[in-house]
């Protein structure tokens, strides 16, 4: 507590006083990491919205912008490929999150419900995918059998469940209370009753954080969409950014023909960067609300199990 | 203990169905899905062993028994694959892999909880962002027109040199993971009773000790954990990120098992010989878990399962 209100010693009596040395080492390492992390995007950034003449004279990235501008913003999200891709985006997070909350959560809850006389057997066969999952050729041939190539849901059902949330939630449901579970029964309820009048608004925390993990896990694939679209009109967001960044790994990272049918004269770099900015704030978003699940420890508990 | 009201005992198999019918039907989707996506698509492993034929199926396709996997052992690009998968996990597990322990301990020695919480924040996001974006990110800082490209020899060609290759993704899951891994050890660290430092001290342990005694044995079980989970997984090395960047150095210094797989059986269309990579990569990976869960056993560990 004193920490936090500012007393000069947080620091436990019975531990040495740091020497000054140390102290000072610390201070550096630490600053030093949270440099590497953050100037990355502060070039993004501050390129993105610099003028296109001002990052070709200065060889392709500008730190400070001198007359910032959100040209480039206009540029890509005026109804070119990044203002479609980036509706399809928004759609395939949208809908696959959903899906997916909903398979996890009723399965997660059966799984979790001891006279479940299933619940054994279904566990064990969850659990051994994670040991081993069936490789992309195969996961390819079920996708076509199917008749789902070229259309969205191969990039939602595909990946619609993953263990890891699955056991997540069903060691929170697990975690309940045993007596609601009776009172409730006692009352008469049955087990739909259950599941969404006393445990899923018991579970608002856990439901949302899982979510969230779906969502960030949709919004950032792109490998779906490039094996199972041949369409590249129907990518998402990141689908297209990686065709920028393949290409320009090749190409001195100034190909941008796939960014720029506005037909706008811009510096393609402020595009490229602009569209990257654009996939990174939902992120950021996001971030804070599943960084406050961390703390409060809602998957560190689960993580043990 | 109400479990007589529900469970009872089942007087037919009707009754039992009435029973469990709610659970049943909860059950399904998900069930479905794991019996669609996971077994269904195990069971199309059996095209390793065929001469795989789209238009006729997977049925209809001919046997060739090990024919598949005599020419992958065979196919020097196969090795190729294989030696770089192994070199590039090789390094992941001495460059990366302790990272995450160390960045761990140093936030834990951190007396105020704001600025640890601070670059706790700072060092988790990378995580949440794709592939692509940490490429490009990455191609922002390193690259031709990049912040450093045009100016340093070092760093001029360090995108597209073969020879660099290797450590750029090493760095590159550094950047991305270091800071999210030491979440677990955090959480483990946090777990030590502060009394134990407290009556290590007082008994005349000093920093360094206190971490040996105290600290460390806190932290071993996780570190077993990880490394069993990373030796399970030692063959997979970062799909995505490769897939992005083996075109900036070519197949013979950025091919993987992963990346070998897509190549030659989706763009291809080396179905059968593919899918017997694939398998492959599958069945040792899996033999690995178990043995590393053994010998983690033998050692007295708890392991990954029991």
């Amino acid at each position: 507590m004193t920490g936090i209100l500012g007393a000069k010693e947080p620091r436990p009596a019975w531990q040495e006083k740091p020497r000054a040395i140390t102290r000072g080492a610390k201070a550096v390492a630490l600053i030093v990491i949270c440099a590497l992390v953050a100037v990355p995007f502060l070039i993004v950034v501050s390129t993105s919205l610099a003028s296109p003449d001002e990052v070709t004279d200065n060889g392709g990235w500008v730190l400070f912008p001198t007359e910032p501008t959100l040209q480039a913003y206009e540029d890509i999200l005026s109804g070119g490929t990044i203002t479609r891709a980036l509706a399809v985006s928004v759609g395939v997070t949208v809908g696959g999150t959903l899906i997916s909350l909903f398979g996890t959560i009723t399965l997660a809850y059966a799984l979790s419900r001891d006279h479940f006389s299933l619940r054994k057997p279904l566990l064990l066969m969850v659990l051994f995918t994670f040991l081993f999952p069936p490789g992309m050729l195969p996961g390819y041939l079920v996708v076509k059998n199917l008749g789902l190539l070229d259309t969205y849901w191969a990039l939602v059902l595909p990946v619609a469940i993953n263990v890891f949330n699955l056991v997540i939630m069903r060691g929170f449901f697990q975690g309940l209370p045993q007596e609601l579970y009776d009172a409730a029964r006692i009352d008469g309820a049955g087990e739909l009753t259950v599941l969404l009048r006393i445990v899923l608004p018991l579970s608002k925390a856990v439901v949302a954080v899982i979510g969230l993990f779906y969502a960030v896990g949709y919004w950032n694939s792109f490998f779906n969409a490039i094996l199972y679209l041949n369409d590249s009109d129907k990518w998402p967001l990141q689908a297209v950014l990686q065709t920028v960044v393949t290409r320009g790994a090749n190409l001195g990272g100034n190909t941008t023909e796939a960014l720029s049918d506005s037909g706008a004269v811009a510096a393609p770099q402020t595009y490229q960067m602009a569209t990257v900015v654009v996939a990174v704030v939902p992120i950021l978003i996001v971030y804070p609300f599943i960084q406050r699940y961390f703390t409060k420890g809602v998957l560190t508990g689960a993580i043990k199990s | 203990m109400n479990e007589h009201i529900h469970a009872g005992a089942p007087r037919s198999a009707w009754q039992w169905l009435r029973g469990q019918r709610t659970l049943l039907l909860l059950a399904v989707p998900g069930v479905a899905y794991f019996l669609v996506f996971h077994y269904a698509a195990l069971f199309g492993n059996v095209i390793a062993f065929k001469d795989f034929v789209p238009f006729q199926g997977v049925w209809e396709s001919p046997w060739v028994g090990f024919d598949n996997f005599e020419r992958m052992f065979e196919d020097p690009a196969f090795w190729q694959a294989a030696w770089n998968t192994l070199a590039l996990a090789g390094l992941q597990l001495v460059f990366f892999f302790p990272l995450p322990l160390a960045l761990a301990l140093l936030l834990h020695s951190l007396a105020r909880a704001r600025i640890r919480g601070l670059v706790q924040s700072v060092v988790y996001l990378p995580h949440f962002l794709s592939w692509v974006i940490v490429v490009a990110l990455f191609q922002q800082v390193l690259g031709p027109t990049g912040m450093f490209g045009g100016d340093v020899a070092f760093v001029a060609d360090v995108l597209s040199n073969p020879d660099a290759f290797k450590p750029l993704m090493v760095a590159q899951i550094i950047w991305k993971d270091c800071g999210w891994g030491t979440i677990i050890f955090l959480a483990a660290l946090s777990q030590v009773n502060t009394d134990q430092y407290e009556s290590a001290a007082i008994d005349g342990a000093g920093p360094w000790r206190r971490f040996w005694h105290v600290t460390l044995p806190a932290v071993r079980p996780i570190i077993i954990l990880l490394l069993i989970m990373r030796l399970g997984d030692i063959l997979t090395v970062g799909f995505e990120q490769i897939l992005l960047q083996r075109d900036a150095v070519g197949p013979e210094a950025g091919e993987v098992l992963d990346t070998f797989v897509y190549f030659q059986g989706v763009l291809g269309a080396d179905w059968g010989y593919s899918a017997a990579a694939g398998l492959f990569k599958g069945v040792v990976g899996a033999l690995l878990v178990y043995s590393a869960n053994k010998i983690a056993h033998r050692m007295g560990e708890q392991g990954v399962y029991k």
